[in-house]
């Protein structure tokens, strides 16, 4: 839970943050930690939750969805890979030992020419949202997200909301999560930007 | 007893044959021609392609398919039999990515499609699979171009050029005479295609080319692309032809020529003398 994760979506795209920490009870192990997978030229998914579970899980999702691409040519969706993935976590959540991940699945549909963000915890819920957050860090900042949310915002203006979000998690929160890795979708695919 | 009818249906016959994966490879040398080359840093692989239907939509019959983003796969026999191998194959690039974090070698993913192969001329109720796979590319971290050959039996070999499929033996006889080490990429291309015109009389309408020049870097010529290779081999025919001709000719007048001579040498003594 103290891990945290932003989703915004504004014109034409959709950015993903996530804090980099890596920790293990009252230790941080590791402060660079990618929490955001690439999945498709189009499609990002940040992910938390219990350490192991998260790696495992969003590799084996990595893997699949390329498998899918190089079955069909083509690749999946956002809607349709999000589908799946929380298909995915509903079949675990079934099993003897489930994965409990937290996902936040973002992506530009070169189809229709959108952006797409969804929100997923590791009961399967899924949910298609303008923005989102996962952690800690959703209690402080969903009713910022509310409060200055548009889905035109431009690119800039979205990454000003998303450091409102960093700002106020990092002075309310008891413990400062750190650094953010942020990652931006849009047409013409998938960068890293510095916040 | 109903165990009778799902016993192998590959048996030794008394000669020590194993008839079921012999007709496997009649079945390839009925499948449509594939060639594979490889240069000094690139490899390429040419399909004699079927002609579609009129009404069939082409984009739909491939026979050089992908099975990672540096592995390409070309076969001839059976297409049905093709797919389903493919689909194991790509199933076993992606697990392998995900059990040790790395790409598949090209011998490795080669060693896993002739083990599935090796594994239906000795299993119960199965028949080997009637096709045989060229398989080309890179392997990670690595400049040098692969081309692997399968076979029905579960063989697998490395090659530097190769062909499979319909009049195979031409056309590997054809490579065999005009391979050279380290060819360029545009050397490559124009052998295979030559190689390919040894048995596809329709010409470039019915060959598909593809070229992978690195780690992950494919691509497939356009019909205009391989027209232009096609009457560029048939202009230097042309020319060789009538180089041919032209020495024939001159061959001819030489012979022409003395015997002309041979004529006056003959004549009578009041002939001029130098």
């Amino acid at each position: 839970m103290a891990e945290t994760s932003f989703g915004i979506t504004g014109k034409g795209y959709v950015i993903i943050a996530s804090d980099t920490t890596s920790a293990r009870s009252i230790i941080k192990m590791k402060t660079d930690e990618d929490k955001i997978k690439t999945l498709s030229p189009h499609l990002l998914m940040s992910y938390s939750g219990e350490p192991g579970d998260t790696v495992q899980f969003a590799e084996y999702v990595e893997r699949n969805i390329r498998l899918y691409q190089i079955r069909n040519l083509y690749a999946l969706r956002p809607s349709a890979a999000a589908s799946w993935i929380r298909r995915a976590l509903a079949t675990s959540l079934r099993t003897r030992k489930a994965y409990a991940v937290n996902l936040l699945v973002g992506g530009y549909d070169t189809a229709s020419h959108d952006p797409h963000l969804y929100w997923i915890d590791y009961f399967g819920t899924m949910t298609e949202v303008p923005f989102a957050a996962h952690g800690y860090g959703a209690y402080f900042a969903l009713s910022l997200l509310d409060r200055y949310h548009d889905p035109e915002a431009t690119l800039e203006e979205g990454l000003a909301t998303l450091k409102r979000c960093i700002n106020e998690v990092a002075q309310r929160l008891v413990i400062d999560p750190g650094k953010y890795k942020v990652k931006v979708v849009d047409k013409d695919g998938i960068r890293e930007v510095e916040v | 007893m109903s165990r009778s009818y799902d016993r192998a249906l590959t048996v030794f016959s008394p000669d020590g044959h194993l008839f079921q994966v012999e007709y496997a490879g009649e079945a390839v040398r009925k499948g449509t021609c594939a060639v594979g080359v490889r240069g000094k840093d690139v490899v390429v692989l040419g399909v004699e392609k079927k002609s579609v239907l009129q009404l069939q939509d082409p984009r739909t019959v491939r026979k050089v398919v992908m099975l990672d983003d540096h592995v390409c796969l070309a076969f001839a026999g059976l297409t049905a039999d093709g797919r389903v191998l493919i689909d194991k194959a790509r199933i076993e690039c992606q697990s392998h990515r995900l059990t040790v974090e790395d790409p598949v070698t090209v011998e490795y993913i080669t060693k896993h499609i002739a083990g599935i192969k090796q594994k239906y001329t000795q299993s119960g109720g199965v028949r080997p699979f009637g096709i045989s796979t060229l398989i080309v590319g890179f392997d990670p971290n690595d400049t040098r171009p692969r081309l692997y050959q399968t076979e029905p039996s579960g063989i697998y070999s490395a090659w530097k050029a190769n062909a499979i499929g319909r009049s195979s033996k031409t056309v590997r006889e054809f490579l065999e005479k005009n391979h050279k080490d380290d060819l360029t990429r545009e050397e490559s291309i124009k052998l295979t295609v030559k190689s390919l015109l040894e048995v596809v009389q329709t010409g470039a309408k019915n060959i598909e080319i593809s070229v992978m020049e690195e780690y992950g870097k494919v691509t497939n010529l356009d019909l205009a692309q391989i027209e232009a290779i096609v009457s560029e081999i048939e202009r230097e025919k042309e020319a060789e032809a009538e180089r041919k001709r032209s020495r024939l000719a001159a061959t001819a007048a030489g012979q022409a020529a003395m015997s002309s001579r041979a004529d006056t040498e003959t004549a009578p003594p009041d002939a001029p003398s130098q």
